[in-house]
């Protein structure tokens, strides 16, 4: 199943075929397929345990999950063969569930460190402390931060909503041309969540594509979604646009697990 | 995967070269006879032959400690030679005397004891084996009174200090291995620092075994008058070899009134093979005494060498307002073993210690700490923070922390904090996912960690601390 109506290649970015991968022997995503324009913004939504957050692993590159079948280009390039730290200074970027805690390391020189190593991939000079400070300070002000949060050990001691926070601003600093947010919008309160949502709005550029892994609707109210799919038992069982979210919102997830059953 | 992040915490031992060298060596064996002849060869006065033959007649009556969490075969010790010297006299005045081998052997160490290649700012005592083969900046330091030589030279041209302080922090009989240290130390360093003087450079001591089957038995005595500050490292490599070696020092520090040590080691002896085959066998005793009042001692050490280490720098905060310090990195990779921590004893009104001690394990290392804080009866309003980490890399290594703490007076604040962490799969993936490789996700993981410790060494040190973990400069912004 294509996730798009346009077909010319130029424009993609990420094509997703027949892809079936597994954690620790049990087989989670079961054939996978989705192809993401430039330009885009698709939702993938499913219950829990459907596979969402693996596909967001996967295609990061964590080392956890073993692809058994299927390709994923990005750029027309396999994407597969490439290391993670590799697929991120090309421009994919993972915004985490669960971002880790790196004690003893501040923000400011894990965000430097991180915007250098892919300033160093794309051929630009690398940015001494006092460039990037300035280089930062729009960003700070786009997630509605002051800079007391990049002396503070990345991710140590923040709350949950500051962790996704805190991921959105690496987004906004490292501006990649693939960014997938995995539940950016779980535990974050109606405020926080309209923050966040907004800055992703903001942050969308014409040369860059976001697929917004979530379970609920809510976040695709601050950011319209070109395209909606629905994972259940590792695969996309439906697609559509905006009106298929509403639909989950109203249904829940069942009739679609009755419906592939049944088809 | 966690085998790159484990080749990343082990570097390969870079200084296990071999000088070849011609040795004035006494036979392997230990008797009061071998002890007369090391006193002779250092020109010792009688009063210090008698002081190590008391200490070996103590240490007969000793039995070796085998509380510490750590496993090794028995040690012979007659088969270990207690004096090893190069064979070229050195004179310590002049450096055109010390044999060019040994000057080469330094500078490959990084320690160039030439006078156009001198470390800025930095005062360096070479220990090769059982003797001093050089001091630099003497006249300068002597400029502002401060002495710093060679232990045996003190003990022949300053008799009266060297008598005054030996053993009076760590007494000739304090434990078996500083009653061996005792009665067979051959070198080591001595610095002190005259009253109301600030050390203008720092002082260190680059320690070399080099000999096979030789044990290395270094003394360290400073003495800080009132109102003085110094600053004090010391670091150490050995080359790779099958055989176990015996490393057996003591140090011992003595802050009077208002007066401040700062004492940083980097200990980098040869660890052993990945079968655990040789290395060094680190036993070592070391000590301040606080006796002044507001007067402050700091240990900070970086752990990353030999095969067994025990050790357990303390303070004694004798003085009223005293200060004790310890920061503290251990390393064990392959089959390293580390029983190590401090000793924070608590005599004097205010006496105030911190304890920061950072385990990182790897392979089938095994990591203790193991620390006392004592608070005595008239030690009123004392107060202790102690924080213990562990990191765990893979998943055959061992972290343990044995903290002991006794306090005698209720006025005492007494704080402790622990943890125990594994460097995973995910931190690293994190960090790879915003770009960043293997090599440098597990540094800034590691480096982080360590970062309370490595904050307290002074700047030299602190490259060769992060360069010695593989772990780059973690140059902060703000």
């Amino acid at each position: 199943m294509r996730g798009s109506g346009k077909p010319e290649r130029e424009s993609a970015l990420l094509e997703i075929e027949n892809l079936h991968a597994s954690v620790e022997g049990r087989e989670i995503l079961r054939g996978i397929d989705l192809r993401v324009n430039v330009g885009e913004v698709h939702a993938v939504m499913g219950p829990n345990g459907s596979g969402k957050s693996t596909l967001a692993q996967v295609i990061g590159g964590h080392p956890a999950y073993a692809v058994t079948a299927g390709s994923v280009l990005y750029q027309g390039k396999d994407l597969l063969a490439m290391k993670p730290e590799e697929r991120a200074r090309e421009g994919v970027f993972l915004a985490f569930q669960y971002p880790v805690a790196i004690r003893g390391i501040t923000n400011a020189y894990f965000l430097r460190s991180a915007l250098n190593a892919v300033r160093k991939a794309r051929g630009q000079e690398e940015l001494g402390p006092v460039e990037f400070m300035d280089a930062l300070e729009d960003k700070l002000k786009v997630i509605g931060w002051d800079d007391s949060y990049l002396n503070r050990p990345v991710n140590d001691g923040f709350s949950g909503g500051e962790k996704k926070r805190n991921e959105i601003l690496q987004l906004a600093v490292l501006e990649p041309k693939l960014a997938i947010l995995d539940e950016t919008d779980s535990g974050l309160d109606i405020d926080a969540l309209k923050t966040v949502a907004h800055t992703v709005d903001k942050l969308r550029r014409p040369e860059s594509a976001t697929v917004l892994v979530t379970h609920y609707y809510r976040i695709l109210t601050h950011i319209t979604p070109d395209f909606v799919h629905v994972l259940s038992g590792g695969r996309i069982v439906k697609s559509g646009t905006k009106e298929l979210a509403l639909e989950l919102e109203e249904k829940g997830y069942d009739w679609l697990r009755e419906e592939a059953a049944v088809g | 995967m966690t085998g790159s992040i484990e080749a990343q915490v082990l570097q390969p031992y870079k200084y296990g070269f071999v000088t070849d060298i011609e040795a004035d060596v006494i036979p392997p064996g230990l008797n009061e006879d071998v002890i007369r002849v090391i006193s002779q060869k250092k020109g010792e006065p009688p009063w210090m032959l008698e002081w190590r033959l008391r200490a070996y007649r103590q240490w007969l009556k000793m039995t070796e400690p085998h509380w510490s969490n750590v496993t090794y075969g028995p040690i012979d010790y007659q088969a270990i030679s207690y004096y090893a010297a190069p064979k070229a006299k050195p004179r310590l005045d002049s450096l055109e005397q010390v044999d060019p081998k040994l000057i080469e052997t330094f500078e490959k160490l990084g320690i160039p004891l030439e006078e156009r290649k001198r470390l800025a700012g930095v005062a360096v005592d070479a220990v090769f084996d059982s003797v001093s083969v050089a001091t630099t900046f003497r006249e300068t330091l002597a400029k502002s009174g401060v002495i710093f030589c060679a232990i045996s030279e003190a003990i022949r041209e300053y008799p009266d200090l060297v008598r005054e302080y030996l053993g009076s922090v760590v007494p000739h009989n304090d434990n078996f291995f500083a009653a061996l240290n005792s009665a067979v130390f051959t070198d080591g360093s001595f610095a002190y620092i005259p009253k109301g003087v600030r050390c203008p450079l720092e002082l260190s001591t680059y320690f070399r075994i080099n000999a096979s089957s030789t044990g290395q038995f270094e003394r360290t005595l400073i003495v800080a008058e009132e109102g003085s500050y110094v600053s004090y490292l010391e670091g150490c490599s050995a080359p790779v070899r099958d055989e176990n070696q015996l490393h057996a020092a003591v140090v011992e520090l003595v802050a009077l009134d208002n007066a401040q040590i700062k004492y940083s080691t980097i200990q980098n002896w040869y660890p052993g093979d990945e079968a655990g085959r040789g290395g060094i066998y680190n036993f070592v005793t070391k000590r301040g005494k606080c006796l002044g009042r507001n007067s402050k001692i700091s240990w900070t050490q970086v752990e990353t060498g030999s095969a067994i280490t025990w050790k357990y720098p303390g303070c004694i905060l004798q003085g009223d307002n005293s200060v004790g310090e310890f920061y503290s990195v251990a390393v064990t990779n392959n089959r390293q073993q580390a029983d190590t921590g401090t000793k924070m004893i608590h005599l004097g009104k205010n006496t105030r210690s911190t304890i920061v001690s950072k385990g990182i394990s790897a392979g089938r290392g095994q990591n203790t700490y193991r620390g006392l804080v004592k608070i005595m009866k008239g030690a009123e309003h004392a107060r202790n923070y102690s924080q213990c980490d562990s990191m765990l890399i893979g998943d055959k290594c061992g972290a343990h922390t044995f903290p002991y703490i006794d306090v005698r007076n209720s006025s005492a604040i007494m704080e402790h904090e622990a943890s125990t962490s594994k460097i995973g799969e995910d931190q690293i993936f994190y960090c790879k996912q915003r770009g960043l490789s293997n090599e440098d996700a597990v540094n800034m993981i590691v480096n982080g960690f360590c970062k309370e410790v490595f904050k307290e060494l002074p700047m030299e040190f602190a490259v060769e601390a992060q360069r010695l973990l593989g772990i780059s400069l973690e140059g902060s912004v703000g």
